[in-house]
């Protein structure tokens, strides 16, 4: 592959349109200016780290370095699930239940992915497996996040519909079962969306770095229909997962609503 | 008011209690009506989700002697069917809330009320509040419950339709049925109940 390197000016001449940003928020007064350049300077920091440890991670291809990274990806990303929605469940329950999803789906779809279809040697090769993981991740934290806000949220915004299935005999999985659907669904509709716009409205992410680094179209077309596959299936993995875990935090053995459980 | 002697006691209640109310301990027969009054905040509906089984507690509630432990949730709410003050809907229409074998009884209790057949399938958000507080009476009485604990049931009803509605209940009571009322009407209560019940800072302060 022959990617065209960039350097220091390169970047510079870039981040004149950052500063363009900042100088529009001045001048209409939208006052972004200072979390626009806020923003940018953190992104650079961040992206400067991470490129550095994974030149580090790559270079010693150890399995102990890969799985310390790929265990502070799943944290980061279930820490992100957890303080999205407004509501919290007590006893620290908004977190563990991300932690449990996030983790379940991330692995479940990569190591597929390791095993089957890429099979790099050795199959946890961190050029593989980490960027696998951190596209993955993205997906289900979007995934995660929304299916658990629609459950949190909607419990309470539909409490008083659900207690009056329950106080005729329902079963609560019945009275519940239109808002598990619904809060799923919408953890669902992302991955949905940007699997009908991919290549027509945009070009992902992967396929667009990978035609940069100078791949073959086909070739970049191939790895980007498998990761759309992998996206699917961990965004139907973590807002299936999300959702039925929050009902279980919410309700208990004798099927209440226990929205008491939960801080707004 | 044909009470069958001796009284059967359909419900009783043994120290229930959350930290929002109780201890309560009374029971109620077959055929009975206990009216339960106090001002608001007192703790009359946080008393009728307890003994619906809608809330944590503590204590037992039995009915027919059997603890409400013995049975499934569901099985319990079924037979002891609470009615909050302002009922709620999850169908577009009324009548997507009955099953369709129940619809002659259904239409038995609208005539009843008053309520004519039409409502069934007007959307919800367009009936009045009275229209809805009658259809929600129909509902819970659909399910057949033994125990029926209703909350404010006609609080939005003007005095015909007061007075349907407690003929209506006053038939189930004929039939057996066990009622809990929460009422602010002191003239609904003499009407209906056969005893009160006072309710105070989440007591009872006796009949």
């Amino acid at each position: 592959m022959n990617a065209i390197h960039l350097d220091a000016w390169d970047l510079g001449a870039a981040a004149l349109l950052i500063v363009l940003d900042a100088g529009l928020s001045l001048r209409l007064r939208l006052g972004v200016h200072r979390q626009i350049l806020g923003a940018a300077v953190r992104m650079v920091v961040q992206l400067t780290i991470v490129g550095l440890v994974l030149r580090q991670v790559f270079a010693s291809a150890s399995p102990a370095a890969t799985l310390a990274v790929i265990v502070f990806m799943v944290g980061a990303a279930a820490r992100e699930v957890a303080t999205r929605p407004r509501q919290r469940l007590e006893r620290w329950m908004n977190y563990r239940i991300s932690a449990a999803v996030v983790a379940c789906a991330g692995f479940a779809t990569v190591l597929l992915a390791l095993t089957t279809a890429v099979r790099p040697t050795p199959w946890y090769e961190p050029r593989y497996a980490i960027p696998l993981m951190g596209i993955v991740l993205g997906s289900v934290l979007n995934a995660a996040s929304l299916a658990l806000d629609g459950i949190l949220d909607g419990v309470v915004r539909e409490r008083a519909r659900i207690e009056a299935r329950l106080a005729l005999g329902t079963p609560l999985r019945e009275a519940i079962a239109p808002l598990v659907r619904s809060a799923t669904r919408r953890g669902m509709i992302p991955v949905a969306n940007q699997m009908s716009a991919a290549g027509i409205i945009t070009l992902p992410g992967i396929m667009t770095g990978q035609l940069l680094a100078g791949m073959d179209p086909i070739e970049a077309v191939k790895y980007q229909i498998l990761l759309m596959f992998l996206l699917a299936g961990a965004s139907g993995l973590a807002s299936c997962g999300a959702a039925l875990l929050a009902v279980r935090a919410l309700s208990d053995e004798r099927q209440r609503l226990r929205t008491d459980r939960l801080r707004g | 008011m044909n009470a069958p002697s001796p009284p059967t006691v359909r419900l009783s209640v043994r120290d229930l209690r959350s930290r929002f109310g109780g201890p309560f301990t009374f029971d109620v027969a077959a055929g009975e009506c206990v009216a339960i009054q106090g001002p608001s905040g007192a703790g009359k509906s946080v008393l009728l989700r307890m003994l619906a089984d809608l809330d944590p507690h503590d204590g037992t509630a039995l009915l027919d002697g059997r603890p409400a432990a013995a049975m499934p949730a569901p099985a319990w709410r079924g037979a002891v069917v609470y009615q909050a003050a302002e009922p709620a809907w999850w169908e577009d229409t009324a009548r997507a809330h009955f099953a369709p074998a129940d619809m002659d009884a259904v239409a038995a209790a609208l005539d009843a009320l008053g309520l004519a057949g039409a409502l069934l399938d007007t959307p919800v958000d367009r009936l009045s509040t009275g229209e809805r507080q009658r259809l929600a009476l129909v509902r819970s009485l659909a399910r057949g419950p033994r125990v029926l604990l209703l909350d404010e049931p006609t609080a939005a009803l003007d005095p015909a339709g007061v007075a349907r509605a407690e003929a209506l209940l006053a038939a189930h009571l004929a039939q057996g049925l066990a009622l809990l009322v929460v009422t602010h009407s002191d003239e609904q209560a003499r009407r209906l109940a056969h005893r009160i019940l006072r309710l105070e800072h989440g007591r009872l302060t006796g009949a």
